[in-house]
Parts: structure tokens; sequence; C-alpha cells
């Protein structure tokens, strides 16, 4: 029986070993100087942090093997992943002395690399299994209440992430709303501006090239350019226009970044109604006028239906793109968690940067596993329908 | 009675249909047959207003289509297509329901429709009532595309190309089935087709046009005897002409006295199947089920354009 060497698994080995080889924590007397950084097998306590160390790199080790299961690979490597998790709140808690508030232990380059090593193993693990719609989206909600467990469970209370969480544990949840507002909303604003804009180009080819040229050059536009552009714009509407102001208009804060959100999005918007609308097959358009329904009956009947697997991609480049995005909006006061990445910038607080950038990453990550998953079940299903 | 009067319709400069006049009779077919380009469809899309026509009207039974809403007007008419056009998101009995639920019939009604016309179709209700139609055979497309067409107990079915999409030996099952199916209803059938062949098997009056204009309608038999124009001549095919002249005229009409060896052949087969027998057995005359006989003499008569003409 020969050992096949599995090329995906020596990569992860790879990096997983240089994770091990590389500082899993920085210690650091405050919040802002820089740190000493330790290994996994100093971090921890004598014999657990060998042994988890051991542990680990032989899993590491084994995983370069071709002939696992893929099920069992699966449960290994989410098991690694809650244990390179644990070991990091254990180091947190063993590392900080008692009584002191000023010290800090934050996650470093091996911590990273040990994660991604065992993240990347899930997610090789899980691509080579087909599963149906609803285990998915069972591993997905699964994986969601791990993370809450793991996190209400406070193991990791002592981790500096955590700790500038507890500091501001309401602003946190005021930012979080604040992201999922500007997120979803801009992402509604779109629909409900570029899902009729897209219905009219399909409906008179002659103004496709000049919407789609426009939404084109909004694109392009980089945002903190679009930001300086609309500061001004915002800022004399609302200071000369009666009642803009007192409608929210502003130039800083939640509209301009809600605004700018919702440019960058009608272009996917408009451009995939576009394309959805005319990948339905010219027959069947043309058997449901020729049955007597009418224009919106045709629209919301048959070419809306057809077209859902087309928009619904486009809901899911528009969500995932603006839950990254509304980042830079901390950086006008319109709030979401961009509020303590450019803070902790502001500050070199690197576990304040991490504070914002972290849950961004999550929800964008949930977001677009979820509307993947929708896409699947409206557009997997009835594929080859039309000859 | 369908009439059409003066129907023209013109895009941009060119008239794709000029001043074209025809009228059917209530229960009969009429195949309208040209090239692509021919102006065939767009005179065709024009009966349900599709297209609206530039000038002329269209009588249904005496009333001027112009005067009802396109929407209505079409959920009066059944409309088939090439391609059977049916939703690829919707079961079979939510497509062939599509026009009863528009008028607002009833779910015990559409539904009793739905099953009444799938087993006109030789389709198991039971059986196919849910699927979808990529679940189909392309030939149970093409049926139940004309079943939703039908759903409404339309007096007049509109149909183009409605068996392009199919091989030959499906097709002419499906024409032989329309014209059972026509036949049973009493439907009025306007079919727009390329194949002359299908026109002059389906048709009872056959339109020929081209390049916009009506060059000649009639019925089957004097568009192949005596043909209008050489485009008409050309789209008939001077080899098959005797073939389908006898395709026309079943064996029942030209029953002559007599006696005659070997197998017999129904009343109801055209000469072209007698002459075919014929041919094939080595036989010079054929008995003819219930008594009489065919004789290839009268059948060669019968092929030759003048005998028709003398009638």
């Amino acid at each position: 029986m020969a050992f096949r060497i599995s090329r995906t698994g020596l990569l992860f080995a790879l990096i997983g070993l240089a994770g091990l080889a590389l500082p899993f924590v920085q210690f650091k007397p405050n919040r802002i100087v820089p740190g000493e950084g330790l290994r996994l097998f100093d971090a921890l306590s004598l014999p657990l942090g060998w042994m988890i160390g051991l542990v680990l790199g032989a899993v590491l080790i084994a995983g370069c093997l071709e002939r696992w299961p893929a099920r069992l690979r699966l449960t290994v490597a989410l098991l690694s992943v809650i244990a390179v998790t644990l070991a990091l709140g254990a180091a947190a808690t063993q590392l900080t002395p008692p009584d002191n508030t000023l010290a800090r232990v934050s996650p470093s380059s091996g911590f990273w690399l040990l994660l991604l090593a065992f993240a990347l193993m899930l997610a090789d693990a899980q691509s080579r299994i087909t599963l149906g719609l609803p285990i998915r989206l069972a591993m997905l909600i699964g994986a969601m209440v791990l993370i809450a467990v793991i996190l209400g469970s406070g193991v990791l209370d002592g981790v500096s992430v955590m700790r500038e969480y507890a500091a501001r544990s309401d602003l946190f949840a005021r930012e979080a709303a604040g992201h999922l507002v500007l997120a979803f909303g801009s992402l509604g604003l779109a629909l409900l501006i570029g899902l009729p804009l897209g219905v009219a180009i399909y409906e008179s080819p002659a103004m496709r090239r000049p919407v789609l040229g426009i939404l084109n050059i909004l694109q392009t536009i980089p945002s903190l350019a679009l930001f300086g552009i609309m500061i001004p714009i915002f800022g004399w509407i609302a200071a000369n226009i009666p009642g803009a102001a007192q409608a929210g208009v502003a130039g800083i804060g939640l509209f301009p970044a809600l605004v700018a959100l919702f440019l960058y999005s009608l272009l996917p918007v408009v451009s995939n109604t576009l394309t959805g609308l005319i990948g339905v097959n010219p027959a069947t358009r043309e058997a449901a006028a020729g049955l007597g329904m009418t224009r919106p009956q045709i629209l919301v009947q048959v070419l809306i239906p057809l077209a859902l697997p087309v928009l619904l991609a486009a809901i899911r480049i528009v969500l995932v793109q603006n839950i990254g995005l509304a980042v830079i909006a901390g950086l006008i006061g319109g709030g979401g968690f961009g509020t303590f990445v450019f803070q902790g910038l502001n500050q070199t607080a690197m576990d304040l940067v991490l504070l914002g950038a972290l849950p961004t990453i999550a929800l964008a990550l949930v977001a677009g596993i979820a509307l993947d998953l929708l896409v699947e079940a409206t557009g997997g299903a009835p594929k080859g329908g039309q000859a | 009675m369908i009439e059409i009067q003066n129907l023209t319709r013109i895009y941009g400069t060119t008239a794709v249909v000029k001043d074209v006049s025809l009228t059917v009779e209530t229960g009969q077919i009429a195949a309208l047959v040209g090239t692509s380009g021919s102006g065939k469809t767009t005179l065709l899309r024009m009966i349900n207003r599709l297209v609206e026509p530039s000038a002329g009207r269209v009588l249904i039974d005496g009333k001027d289509t112009a005067e009802i809403e396109p929407h209505l007007l079409r959920r009066q008419i059944g409309y088939a297509i090439q391609g059977h056009g049916l939703f690829p998101h919707r079961t079979v009995a939510q497509n062939i329901s599509t026009v009863p639920r528009l008028l607002g019939w009833t779910q015990d009604q559409h539904r009793a429709r739905v099953d009444e016309l799938l087993e006109l179709f030789q389709m198991e209700p039971a059986d196919f009532r849910d699927r979808m139609p990529h679940e189909l055979s392309g030939g149970q497309q093409q049926r139940v595309g004309v079943a939703r067409a039908l759903a409404a107990r339309p007096d007049l079915l509109l149909m183009d190309e409605p068996f392009g999409a199919l091989d030959p030996v499906i097709r002419a099952k499906a024409q032989q089935d329309l014209r059972d199916i026509q036949r049973q209803l009493g439907t009025t059938l306007i079919i727009v087709t390329h194949d002359m062949e299908e026109a002059v098997t389906l048709g009872d009056r056959i339109a020929v046009m081209d390049k916009g204009e009506l060059l000649q309608y009639g019925p089957p038999s004097e568009i192949l005897t005596t043909p209008a124009t050489s485009f008409v001549s050309d789209l008939i095919g001077t080899g098959d002409r005797p073939f389908r002249l006898l395709s026309l005229t079943p064996v029942a009409e030209i029953i002559a006295e007599g006696q005659a060896e070997g197998a017999e052949i129904p009343r109801e087969a055209s000469l072209r199947d007698a002459l075919a027998e014929c041919l094939w057995s080595g036989r010079d005359r054929l008995p003819v089920e219930g008594g009489g006989i065919v004789t290839l003499d009268s059948l060669r008569a019968q092929a030759a354009p003048t005998a028709r003409a003398a009638e």
C-alpha cells in the first residue's frame, strides 16, 4: 500500500509548522508598546503548551498523507481550529498577571498562521464532500453558534481584542448596528433604484450604453475621492436647501457614506438585472405576450422569476462588497466597524484595529456563504430547462 | 370567420406585409407559406396584435380586433410558437392553465381543463401534471405548448412553425394529431410554415406569400395544379408535384367497379398511398375495403393537372 503525499496537505503543514515556530502571542506591558513574542510551547504552562503543540504538529504532518477520508479530515481540522483558538485564550489568561489591567496579550503571526493552516484544511476537506443544501446551511448556523458559544464562555476574555471589546461593549453594539445599516441600507437603496433602472434599460436598448457607461465611471472613482466630492456638495445642500439637513443630508457622517455605498452598488445591480432579463429565452417572453399577459404580468410572473438567480448573484456581490467597503465610512464619521479600525490606526493600537476588522470579515463571510446557498437553492434546480 | 382586409405593416420605409386580404372560414385550416422574410409571421402576429398593423384591419366574426384591448384579444385567441415557449419555471399544469387563470377561472375549473387537455393529447394527467417542461421530450413539450394554446377553448388558434423543432417522424404524427383535434373541436386554425408539404397536409386553404405580398390563396389542389406565379411553382417543387396532388384525395373518391387480387387498402388511404402500393407490389389494380377497386390508370389520370382541371 503506497502512502501518497497530498500536495495541499503539504502546503497546509508548511504553513502550520511555520506557525508553531513563530511567536504565537505578543505579551505587551500596555496596549501601545511593541511586546515580546512567545511561541506556543512557551506561551502556555509547561505540559499543556507542549502537548497542544505536539498534537497540532502531528495533525499537520499526518495531514500530508492522501489516504484520509474527507469527513475525518473535516472533523480533525475543525477540532484543531477550536484547539488553536482555545490555546490563545488559555495563553492570554495564564500570561496576564493578576490585577494588571494594562498588560495585553495579542495574537501574533504564529497564531494567525496556525489558524490559516487549519482553516484551509477545513475548507479543502469541505470542498471534497458534496453535501446537500440543508446540511451546508446547518453547518453555517453551527459555525456561528460555535463562535458565539466560545466568545460567550469567556475563555477568550483575556485576549487583547476581547479586552478592547470589554472596554467598549456598548459602542460595539452601536457600531455593529451602524455597519449593518450601511451595508443593508445601501443594498436596499440600490435594489430600489437599480432594479427598475435595469428593467427600464432592458425595455429600451438605446438607453443601455449611456446608463451603463455612467455607472461604470461611478464605479471607478476611488472611495476617498468620492467622499472628497460629496463633502462640499452635500454640505452645501444641507446648509442652503430648507429641510435637507433635517432629512439627514450632511457633508460628513452616515448620509454621504450611505450614498457612496449606494452608488458603488448600482452598477452590479443594474447590469445583472439586465443580464438576467436578456438571458430569458425570447420564445418564453413571446409566448407570455401571445397568451395575453400584460407587461407587468410578463415582468412579475415570467421575467423576474427566470432572472432571479442572476439577481441574487448581484445581491451577493453587492452585499459582500458593501460589508467590506463600509469600513471606509469610519473615516468620515459614518459609523460602523470602520470607526474602531481608524481609531486603532490613529492610536497605533492594533488590537483596536482587529476589533473592527475581525467582525467585518466574519460578517462578509457569513453573508457570502448564506447568499451562495440561496442562489443555489433558487437557480440550481431547473438548469437546462431552456432549449 | 376571420377576415383580413388590406393589412399592411411598414417598418421604417420597407413594407414587410403589403395590402394582404384573405378570409378564413370558421373551422377551416389556413396555412401561410413562404420563405423566411416573406412576411408570413408578421401577418400572423398582426391577427393577435403582437404587431400593430400600419394599415388595414382584421375582423373576427365581424368584430374589428382594433376595438379590443390587445391583451384581452390575445386571451381569446390560442397562440403556439416554434420551440413551444413553455415557461421553464412552471409545471405542465401551470403552463397549460396560464390563460384560464388570466381569465379568472376557478381552481376546480382550470384543474379539470388541464386533465381534459392532457388526456386529449394522450398524456396521462397523473403522470404529467406536475412535471417541469425540461422533464419532457421534444414532442411532449410541443403538445403541451398546443394544449396551453387551446386551454381557454379559443375559437381561433394561431400557430407559428409549431412543428419546426421536431424530427420528421414525430412531426408527421403531431400533424395528424393536430388535424384530428382541430376537426374534433371545430377550431379555426391559421398556421405559419415554410414547408409546402406541411401546408398541403394540413391546409384547407394555402396562402403563398413572398416579399410581403400574397401571391396566391386557394385550396391545395389549386395551388398545386395552377400555381399563380413561378415563385409558387418553385415553392411547390416540380419533382414532387404529382405525389402531393395524389396525397390530397382519398381512395374512396375514385373507386371503380371490379375485382382485384391481393391485400385490400382502406377507403380513407390517399391516392398517393394507393400508387405506392401498386408500384411496390407490382399490381395494376388494388381491392378497396368494403368493395370496389382502384386502378393504376385512374391513379395516373389523377396525378396530372389536366384531369383535375376538367372536373
